[in-house]
């Protein structure tokens, strides 16, 4: 059946095939049969996977086996997460050197995302809060820098502070006129709001010259020196590793503080949390305003390291492929979205192999990942606590 | 501990004051009256229990007392032990909350995706202060209230008995944990009253047993006073010092057990008019 359907669905791209050069169509009927034949094996393989998750479901649920979250096991052990962390530590050195500087380019873009990703993170896996429209404040950003650099001349490390602090008024203003909402209703104001700030981006031609946008920004500078591009490119991808490494550090340390259990416990239960002395409005307009920060800091950043920006680059779409990194990655997770930004945005660069091929591969990719691990490649993990004396209470119990 | 803070300045039949005062609240939704000029006074030490036939406005008493709906009409005074008398007025619930009213909620509502101690460490959050610069820059005053607050909300859930669960899920609790959990996260918001809503639904006997126990001890030990809706007769009866009995959102009864049982009209509420053949 499934077999039937496949080669039902997939019959225009793969067995017509219009030669525009002499006008006539060619049917490829041999495709048609590999896809059958093909898809009815995956069907099988398929099936299979799943039995084996809805077994292992059951098994967690009867408490046979007591699963502890793959991260957690790594973490407890030194032995393993010591090395393995300097293996990464190294690869991360050593990659400018090693690759070429296409490769480069692409793991800055990498990073990018992984720091707007982490942002993201902060107001949707903790907050709750879907937001579509998350692409404005990385825009915001990149403008702030474009702007204030043409017409005051401003360099890139005066502007990153500014940039975040303009992402955080943004944030704020979106924060406000959005408090009462939640959901599916949130998500249509932000989407809203995105669109907003692109159509002005590219209709206030005097502002922000429209959809030609703003070339000639410079690359950061480094102590005044002039780099080649090589070695620009080398300085960018360290300068967005010590960027993204500083993401990484505020956002866990948010994470388990007050205010990120607020963000939770808003997640979980908005009326709850409001019983349990939580103020809503405070805690829903931080949790926006630090979003915008950090897409306000990676907007500066992206400015910097394509040296031209133009309102194509802030499209809806843009914003899809943050939230899928954040939901890929699993909400809430920090090495999740890590992965998650890594997975992404590397993918499709390598997958340029298969070409045309290569956003068909990328949906099923993700297809797959929702249907066996819907809470994202590496879930959330709850910090634990250790007391004297639990023991003792466990063994009670 | 704080919940310890303040000693009970006499036993509970003495005049002590009234700690929470409700008079003529009313509660329109839309042309539908769910609350009709409701009276209710809660004495320090008290428990008190609500109870009403399904659909008497019980919650949704419970609801505008705590914020969460704004009555239309109607008063709501509280005068905290040691503390000013107050209105409530316009407040939002984490403003009720920080003024010292903690509830439970009738469907459970735990944060079920944290621990059950991060639970009751939300409950602290109000009693707490540090910020997003305090949180990212884990400065000393930082660390320190997060350390108390770790062993507050350890110290919660041993008195609850909860404390062989602390790194769990909240969800992944039998029932009856979960509804102590509920009681615990609440406590942990250092009430002067407790309004617990239905804290025994669906719990067996023996765990509304256990429950009968904590609330006595919560109010003896801690001082909190309690008001309480509840379905489970025999445990309002054996547990309450007062019964306000509500239908179609008046209050048609109040008095000690003893009185509400022989009381003609709360029989009428529950079971209908007698026929008379």
């Amino acid at each position: 059946m499934v077999s039937i359907w496949f080669m039902f669905l997939t019959f225009p791209i793969m067995v017509i095939r219009v030669n525009t050069i002499e006008k006539v169509v060619e049917w490829r009927w041999g495709n048609l049969l590999i896809v059958g034949v093909g898809v009815f094996i995956l069907s099988f393989v398929w099936r299979y996977l799943i039995r084996k998750k809805e077994a292992g479901t059951q098994k967690t649920e009867a408490g046979e086996i007591h699963r502890v979250p793959l991260t957690q096991r790594i973490s407890k052990k030194p032995r393993i997460y010591i090395p393995a962390f300097i293996l990464i530590a190294g690869f991360a050195i050593a990659f400018p050197f090693a690759f070429s500087m296409y490769q480069t380019n692409i793991m800055i873009t990498a990073l990018i995302y992984v720091m707007i990703g982490l942002g993201l993170n902060i107001v949707v896996g903790l907050a709750g809060l879907l937001d579509l429209g998350y692409v404005a404040f990385y825009a915001v950003g990149a403008y702030t820098y474009a702007l204030l650099n043409h017409h005051f001349g401003l360099g890139f490390w005066t502007v990153l502070p500014v940039g975040a602090a303009v992402g955080f008024l943004f944030g704020i203003l979106l924060g406000f006129p959005v408090l009462r909402l939640r959901g599916d209703y949130l998500a249509i104001v932000t989407l809203g709001f995105g669109e907003i700030i692109r159509l002005i981006l590219e209709n206030w031609n005097e502002f922000s010259f429209g959809p030609s946008g703003i070339a000639n920004i410079p690359r950061p500078g480094f102590f005044g020196i002039q780099l080649s591009l090589q070695s620009a490119t080398t300085y960018m991808y360290f300068l967005m590793i010590g960027l993204a490494l500083f993401t990484i550090f505020v956002v866990n340390r948010l994470q388990n503080s007050r205010i990120g259990r607020a963000w939770i416990a808003l997640r979980e239960d908005e009326i709850a949390c409001q019983a349990m002395g939580i103020d809503k409005t405070k805690t829903k307009l931080t949790a926006f305003a630090m979003g915008a920060t950090w897409a306000g800091m990676g907007g500066v950043i992206f400015a910097a390291k394509t040296t031209f920006i133009n309102p194509a680059s802030f499209t809806i779409w843009e914003s899809i492929i943050i939230l899928c990194v954040v939901v890929l990655g699993g909400m809430g997770s920090i090495i999740g979205v890590i992965l998650g930004a890594l997975i992404l945005i590397l993918l499709p660069e390598y997958l340029r192999a298969f070409s045309e091929y290569r956003m068909c591969l990328f949906g099923a990719m993700l297809v797959v990942m929702m249907v066996f691990r819907p809470g994202g490649i590496i879930s959330n993990v709850r910090r634990t606590y250790e007391f004297k004396g639990l023991e003792a209470h466990s063994r009670q119990e | 501990m704080s919940l310890k803070g303040w000693k009970p300045t006499a036993g509970k039949n003495d005049d002590m004051g009234t700690i929470l005062e409700v008079k003529k609240l009313s509660m329109d939704f839309g042309g539908l009256r769910a609350i009709d000029e409701l009276d209710l006074d809660v004495t320090e030490g008290e428990i008190v229990a609500l109870i009403g036939p399904n659909g008497a406005g019980k919650t949704t008493f419970f609801n505008c007392v705590t914020g969460i709906h704004k009555p239309t009409e109607g008063i709501v005074e509280i005068s905290p032990p040691g503390k000013k008398r107050e209105r409530l007025k316009n407040l939002k619930p984490n403003q009720v909350t920080e003024r010292g009213l903690a509830r439970t909620f009738q469907n459970i509502r735990l944060f079920s995706n944290m621990t059950v101690l991060e639970n009751v460490m939300i409950g602290r959050h109000c009693r707490m202060s540090s910020g997003v610069a305090g949180a990212i820059l884990r400065n000393r005053a930082t660390v320190r209230e997060e350390k108390k607050v770790v062993e507050d909300g350890f110290n919660i859930l041993e008195k609850i008995g909860l404390a062989g669960y602390v790194n769990e899920f909240a969800s992944s609790l039998p029932y009856g944990a979960q509804r102590r959990l509920e009681i615990a996260r609440a406590l942990a918001t250092e009430p002067f009253i407790l309004l617990l809503d239905e804290p025994a639904a669906g719990m067996n006997p023996q765990e509304t047993r256990e429950l009968d126990d904590l609330i006595v001890k919560l109010r003896d030990e801690e001082s909190i006073s309690i008001l309480l809706i509840e379905h489970d007769m025999k445990l309002v009866m054996s547990l309450s010092d007062r019964i306000f009995v509500m239908d179609y959102g008046k209050r048609i009864a109040e008095g000690t057990p003893e009185e509400i049982k022989n009381n003609p009209v709360v029989i009428k509420a529950y079971l209908g008019e007698e026929v008379h053949a």
